[in-house]
């Protein structure tokens, strides 16, 4: 199945990409396991599974960690919003 | 009868007039016996070193979260006229970054919901905020304060 992803201000800056499309495992079917299948590519993505801050949104509403993955989905990562 | 509701959320980079708002939402009728308004602004750091303030957010998501937040408002209150404007881009101190006003029969839901919506938009929409100064940028950080305010509702 194929996603899109979105990273947002500090997470955006420290992976230096603000978004993309990528083709998942069949096996990665909730957002817990998208986070450890992205900390996999390296150092500095590490924090996605790691840092229990960074939220987690699947067509643009945030959602837990057990929150099921699906073909076109839009998912986007971001820290703790600091808007108003 | 049912009341009638006009709620309007926007997401811009203009800057907004509040009196125009006012008058859009209370203008012409007799039923709104109040008003409640909050302006969020751009304050200064503690040694007056702030040169910007930049507000990132997530398109497409922002106006769904903020139209979210105005629902449930509506339902937990009987609201006569919602507006919620939030700037995002370059700013300056000084700057207004937010608007919120709630128009009801009598200031007491007008003012429960006011904050109600200012709670919920400080930790549910998707914007953020980075500080620049002379020694460079830093993104600021969320406050645990404003997690407690949001659960405060939930009593």
């Amino acid at each position: 199945m194929t996603i899109k992803l979105l990273y947002f201000a500090s997470l955006r800056e420290a992976l230096g990409v603000s978004g993309e499309e990528i083709a998942l495992p069949q096996d990665v079917d909730d957002v817990a396991k998208l986070r450890a299948h992205l900390a996999a590519r390296g150092e500095s993505w590490q924090v996605l599974e790691h840092s229990k801050k960074l939220r987690a949104a699947v067509n643009q509403s945030m959602v837990g960690n057990e929150t099921r993955v699906k073909d076109g989905d839009e998912i986007a990562f971001f820290p703790p919003v600091t808007g108003g | 009868m049912p009341a009638v509701v006009s709620a309007q959320v926007s997401v811009q980079q203009e800057p907004f007039d509040v009196s125009a708002e006012l008058k859009a939402i209370a203008g012409g009728r007799h039923d709104i016996g109040a008003v409640a308004s909050f302006v969020g602004l751009v304050r200064d750091l503690a040694d007056a070193k702030l040169s910007s303030m930049t507000l990132e957010h997530y398109p497409g998501m922002t106006e769904k979260a903020l139209i979210e937040i105005v629902e449930q408002a509506k339902q937990r209150w009987e609201l006569l006229g919602v507006r919620v404007i939030h700037r995002y881009g370059r700013l300056a101190p000084g700057d207004a970054i937010v608007l919120v006003l709630v128009a009801g029969s009598h200031r007491g839901e007008a003012f429960a919901a006011c904050e109600f919506i200012m709670d919920f938009l400080k930790t549910r929409a998707p914007f953020w905020k980075k500080e620049e100064t002379p020694a460079g940028g830093r993104w600021v950080d969320a406050r645990d304060a404003d997690d407690a305010a949001t659960a405060r509702w939930k009593a």
